[in-house]
């Protein structure tokens, strides 16, 4: 037991250090949400009175947990598919050898994966007072939770693909074909109580919009925003955390 | 009784078959490696050196057939069996973002060396492969050779009964080499372990006690290296003639012996005692002799007998490229 404990440690402290050390991709992480929110939120927002209609501000307060939720996403989904990085440059045979279940190498990955998305989605809620949205203690501290479990959600999923798909070839396609409709999708940049059907229908299976919504509603408490009650969300990502992760951590113990 | 044959064997293998999508890697084998001997696979890339390596390090499972380690079964007993193995991999497995300390402290973590043993033991090993001064650097700026090496100090850190070298000197350049070897006879001089290791390059598997000599998955010869090049029964003469095909069957009259076609239209067969063959030799010869040329057999030789092929060494450059490239497509 003290073995397979000492074994997830070791691969969650793994992922600790190497996103320390790795300064690049600390910048580089902040730099895309900051574009979405100040740019890309900004000029949205001001369009609004050009179309007609006002709530500009109200925009961006409604877009800020959707960055959030956007930080989470990309972090928690790379970190779970650096294990298709690890194959490609060996290192995986180095865990896939050492005395410890299978099991515990996929909680130490989701832990150390879901340890960095909270870290970066924490530093994004800093903004918080730009934006002036109020945030209480309690706020952050539910807004902590709500990521944990997006990033395991994301995680989890990501732990099944990195399992199926074999090159870094593949993961370029996933990127492109299954992340970013995912995003769009999910509600963070654009509210779906009103989209057409099929959208509609795309956002109830995407996953990320339950943590999306999730993360607005602890966030804002404004059901007209809502698309599910908060209970409905965490219910949703607990239950496709325990399937991805059971399924996940099948595919990955699978052996040729 | 039969037992006394079997007691110090610590790797067994019984009737190991391997299949990929109904090819055959891995044909039938059976053989075992003995405690603190140097065992080696040779044979060309492709024979299935490295996929019988990574079943018995449950890596892979197998289709079929018998295997144990140290008294474990490699089916049911995997992570008793990980524990008392290291391994060095044909292609690197270091985290190149950490230090050579980093790596080994991650390593000492998942095999449950206690800390305090820990510190000690990654002194020891970096001082036995020379990277003591290194071994704050990040990885990252090390050289192949440096590598190599740090995954060998790795490999050793938890005490393992077995070492697993797989390729230990690919890609490296030969003086590199040279050292790695001295490395692994240091090795088995000064530790009580067994070392298993695979290669394509003949000269050398000569260090092994023992070789299996491997192609197409099946095992076609085992003994010591010594006992190997006897097959050859005598030396290698390569003679290149004004006229082969007479030349052969002159030769095939007096010595008895099989002649074969040899590169750049020289022939080649094998003689008993070669300095007191070749001045009669050329006394008699029926033909004119352009050029004359004997030498001790080699392991290259043996596998050149045994197969009809050789194991072309000059090609294994552009196909390591290949299964460099390969590798990120195969599953573990």
């Amino acid at each position: 037991m003290k073995k397979e404990l000492n074994g997830i440690y070791t691969l969650w402290l793994r992922d600790i250090k190497r996103y320390y050390r790795d300064k690049p991709r600390i910048i580089g992480s902040f730099a895309q949400p900051i574009l979405f929110l100040f740019v890309l939120g900004t000029g949205i927002a001001s369009s609004f009175s050009v179309f007609g209609g006002g709530g500009g501000e109200e925009f961006l307060n409604f877009m800020f947990p959707g960055i959030i939720g956007m930080t989470v996403l990309f972090t928690s989904f790379f970190s779970a598919m650096s294990i298709v990085w690890d194959r490609e440059f060996g290192f995986l045979r180095e865990i896939l050898v050492a005395p410890i279940s299978r099991t515990s190498i996929v909680i130490g990955k989701l832990l150390g994966g879901s340890t960095v998305a909270i870290f970066q989605g924490s530093i994004i809620l800093l903004f918080s007072p730009l934006l002036k949205i109020p945030v209480t203690f309690i706020i952050v501290l539910k807004v902590l939770g709500v990521m944990f479990l997006l990033a395991m959600t994301i995680s989890t999923m990501g732990v099944i693909l990195a399992s199926v798909i074999k090159s870094m070839q593949a993961f370029q396609v996933i990127t492109n074909f299954l992340l970013m409709p995912m995003f769009f999708l999910s509600g963070a940049l654009f509210p779906l109580n009103n989209t057409i059907m099929w959208m509609n229908i795309v956002s109830k299976i995407n996953p990320l919009s339950y943590g999306i919504d999730a993360m607005r509603s602890v966030m804002l408490n404004d059901p007209a925003l809502q698309l599910h009650p908060l209970w409905l969300n965490i219910a949703v990502m607990i239950f496709l955390i325990v399937v991805f992760s059971i399924s996940g951590t099948f595919l990955f113990s699978r052996q040729d | 009784m039969g037992n006394t044959d079997t007691d110090n064997n610590i790797i067994e293998v019984k009737n190991l078959v391997k299949e990929f999508k109904g090819l055959r890697a891995v044909d039938n084998i059976t053989f075992s490696v003995k405690e603190n001997e140097i065992f080696g696979f040779l044979g060309p890339n492709g024979a299935g050196k490295t996929t019988t390596i990574n079943i018995i390090c449950t890596l892979l499972s197998k289709t079929s057939g018998e295997i144990t380690l140290n008294g474990y079964n490699v089916a049911r007993e995997r992570n008793k069996i990980r524990n008392c193995i290291g391994i060095v991999f044909q292609d690197p497995s270091l985290d190149d973002r950490l230090t050579a300390l980093e790596n080994l402290y991650f390593h000492g973590l998942l095999y449950n060396i206690p800390r305090n043993e820990l510190k000690k033991r990654s002194e020891e090993v970096l001082e036995m492969v020379d990277l003591i001064s290194r071994k704050n650097s990040l990885v990252m700026t090390y050289s192949g050779g440096m590598r190599r090496r740090l995954e060998i100090a790795r490999g050793l850190l938890h005490y393992p009964k077995v070492l697993f070298l797989d390729e230990p000197t690919l890609g490296l350049d030969p003086q590199t080499r040279n050292k790695i070897w001295d490395y692994i006879i240091k090795l088995k001089k000064n530790k009580n372990i067994t070392i298993f290791l695979t290669s394509h390059y003949m000269e050398e598997t000569e260090i092994c006690d023992r070789i299996a000599i491997i192609d197409n998955g099946k095992i076609i010869a085992l003994d010591s290296p010594d006992n190997l090049k006897n097959i050859i029964g005598g030396d290698i003469i390569t003679i290149l003639s004004e006229d082969n095909t007479k030349l052969k069957k002159y030769i095939k009259e007096i010595t008895g012996s099989e002649v074969h076609d040899a590169k750049e239209g020289k022939i080649r067969f094998e003689v008993k005692d070669s300095s007191s063959f070749i001045p009669k030799f050329i006394k008699n010869s029926p033909v004119k002799i352009l050029s004359i040329s004997a030498r001790k057999p080699t392991l290259n030789d043996v596998f050149l007998d045994l197969t009809g092929r050789e194991i072309r060494e000059e090609n294994a450059s552009s196909k390591d490229s290949l299964r460099m490239r390969m590798r990120g497509r195969m599953r573990h």
